[in-house]
């Protein structure tokens, strides 16, 4: 064990189990996640990754007959995200969330991005302004924008409107950002300006990403974790699991002889 | 299996396409069916009520000569009750709806409620009538008057209400809800920016269907008493000596379409025939008007949401 090699922690899973009514999705996970890096997982469809990422935000709770057990610890204020005395509201305050489809609101490209300040209370003009702004220089679609921020979001591009959602989230300065396969829907064009996105925000973020695409887990993680039928297969440095997995099912998925 | 020739292909599309092109014949005549009943309804009463289409006949009140009789009672009576029924229905319906669907949790509670609904839906209007003098008009003291059955009425288009309404939520996609919630919003903070503004043209139909039918609604309305010859209106509010309150009108007793025709056609004088039959046309146009201005309204806030 070399943790001191890691850099700080921003979150840890302990014994962490999920059942979706009777059916258990989530095995026993163990994992850290570091501090302003970007922490990769992979697997294959049906695998429990998107379930173990909504869990970060306690997405679970919004559906009646889902269960947690275990921890995922969030540093640095120890807090037991799971808990069921720690408000989801809370949680979602401090862990921002990309989903799989774009899902701008139908509203215009600044009530979108402004949305999260104004659920927190925010109504200054002022400084309503200069969140937006920030947000969507944050999300590198500024420029894009600057001269329509009151056109409707919805007439945006497929990847415009993916880093809208990524503006959104970046708004309300979360310390965690989720990313549920953010590029499935996209071209190769707008999925690479997602990447250089990501890249470029663990600067200021910790960042868990689910994706279905091997070389993009290879191309914008510090670390990877592979899952496979609900369970923790293995977890490392992005390079090592790539190239010296130690797990034979790893090595089968990430060779491409599986999933 | 051996490939098929051309000729074969070409056989069995003209078989398939001759289907196409008699169920396509068989639904344009249903189709014209109802359209031509509705525009011959229109046009019989429009021929037969010709000769009272004057202004007079929406300025006078109801008279024991024909000629003379108007509909001014009658249509400001339905007008007021319409917007004591809307005022009741529509914030009453909108919130029950909006709990069933994003606040209620599934359990045996919320069946029963939901099947009660659909069954409310299905109870004769009469049976509302009934209820509806005893309740207002009785116990509650509020008489024979637009009140009472601008109330009734509301009952009667509750499950209209919050079934569109639910309906209307439940066309949203989850992903919207999803990516509000996951700002951190409350569940009313979802529902005031988000849920309730989306669901808003479906739920503007709902409204309007049922309004379009309380409008129509005889039977509940005679049995709560409205009258059938009146000859004043409902007091203006701060008009007339002493000055009326702001909801006077609330309490006046009224008379509204419906009736109105209804009592027009039991006369023994064929001349009142002709005053029902103009003001047939007249109900039936407030209603198509009031179609109209929902479906240009929905297609406007339709216009801007998209997912």
């Amino acid at each position: 064990m070399q943790i001191h090699d890691h850099p700080q922690l921003k979150a840890e899973a302990r014994n962490l189990n999920f059942y979706y009514g009777e059916a258990k999705a989530l095995k026993n996970i163990n994992m850290p996640i570091y501090d302003k890096k970007v922490t990769a997982l992979i697997g294959p469809s049906g695998c429990g990754k998107s379930t173990y990422l909504r869990s970060f935000n306690r997405m679970h709770d919004l559906y009646p007959g889902n269960r947690y057990e275990g921890e995922i610890r969030f540093f640095p204020d120890n807090t037991n995200l799971l808990s069921p005395d720690v408000d989801p509201i809370e949680v979602r305050m401090r862990v921002g969330m990309v989903f799989q489809k774009p899902n701008p609101f139908p509203k215009s490209i600044y009530e979108n991005v402004a949305y999260g300040l104004r659920v927190r209370g925010e109504n200054n003009r002022r400084v309503l302004d200069d969140k937006v702004e920030q947000a969507l220089r944050g999300a590198a679609i500024w420029d894009e924008v600057k001269d329509r921020l009151q056109d409707l979001a919805s007439n945006l591009s497929g990847g415009q409107q993916q880093r809208l959602c990524i503006a959104r989230a970046l708004a309300t300065d979360p310390e965690l950002l989720l990313f549920d396969e953010p590029t499935s829907a996209l071209d190769p064009i707008a999925t690479g300006a997602i990447e250089e996105l990501v890249h470029e925000l663990k600067k200021r973020v910790t960042i868990l990403i689910v994706t279905h695409n091997m070389q993009q887990a290879a191309r914008v993680s510090d670390y990877t974790a592979y899952m496979f039928l609900g369970e923790m297969i293995e977890f490392g440095k992005t390079d090592e699991i790539f190239i010296k997995p130690q797990d034979k099912r790893t090595e089968d998925y990430i060779t491409g002889r599986m999933g | 299996m051996q490939a098929l020739t051309t000729e074969q292909i070409r056989a069995v599309i003209a078989r398939g396409k001759l289907r196409d092109n008699i169920f396509k014949a068989m639904g344009i005549f249903c189709l014209s069916l109802a359209l031509i009943v509705i525009v011959a309804l229109i046009a019989d009463m429009v021929m037969k009520g010709s000769e009272r289409f004057t202004l007079d006949f929406f300025l006078n009140f109801a008279s024991r000569r024909a000629t003379q009789a108007g509909i001014l009672s009658a249509w400001v009576g339905s007008l007021l009750v319409m917007l004591v029924t809307a005022l009741a229905a529509v914030p009453l319906g909108v919130a029950a709806g909006l709990y069933l669907e994003e606040y209620a949790k599934r359990n045996w509670l919320t069946n029963v409620i939901e099947i009660n609904i659909s069954n409310l839906a299905a109870v004769p209007s009469i049976v509302y009538g009934l209820l509806a003098l005893g309740i207002f008009v009785y116990q509650f003291g509020f008489g024979q008057s637009i009140l009472s059955a601008g109330l009734t009425l509301a009952l009667l288009i509750l499950p209209i209400i919050i079934v569109s309404t639910r309906e209307a939520i439940r066309a949203i996609p989850a992903m919207i809800r999803e990516g509000s919630m996951a700002v951190g919003a409350t569940r009313w903070q979802t529902c005031r920016y988000h849920i309730v503004p989306y669901a808003m043209p479906g739920i503007l139909t709902g409204v309007i269907i049922g309004l379009a039918r309380a409008i129509g609604e005889t039977a509940p309305i005679i049995t709560i008493g409205a009258l059938t010859f009146i000859a004043f209106l409902p007091p203006a509010p701060f008009m007339g000596e002493p000055a009326a309150g702001l909801f006077d009108w609330v309490f006046a007793p009224f008379t509204v379409m419906p009736i109105q025709i209804f009592n027009w056609t039991s006369r023994p004088d064929p001349a009142f025939e002709i005053n029902a039959a103009a003001a047939g046309f007249v109900l039936m146009a407030m209603v198509l008007s009031m179609n109209a201005v929902a479906i240009w309204l929905r297609y406007k806030m339709r216009k801007n949401i998209k997912w």
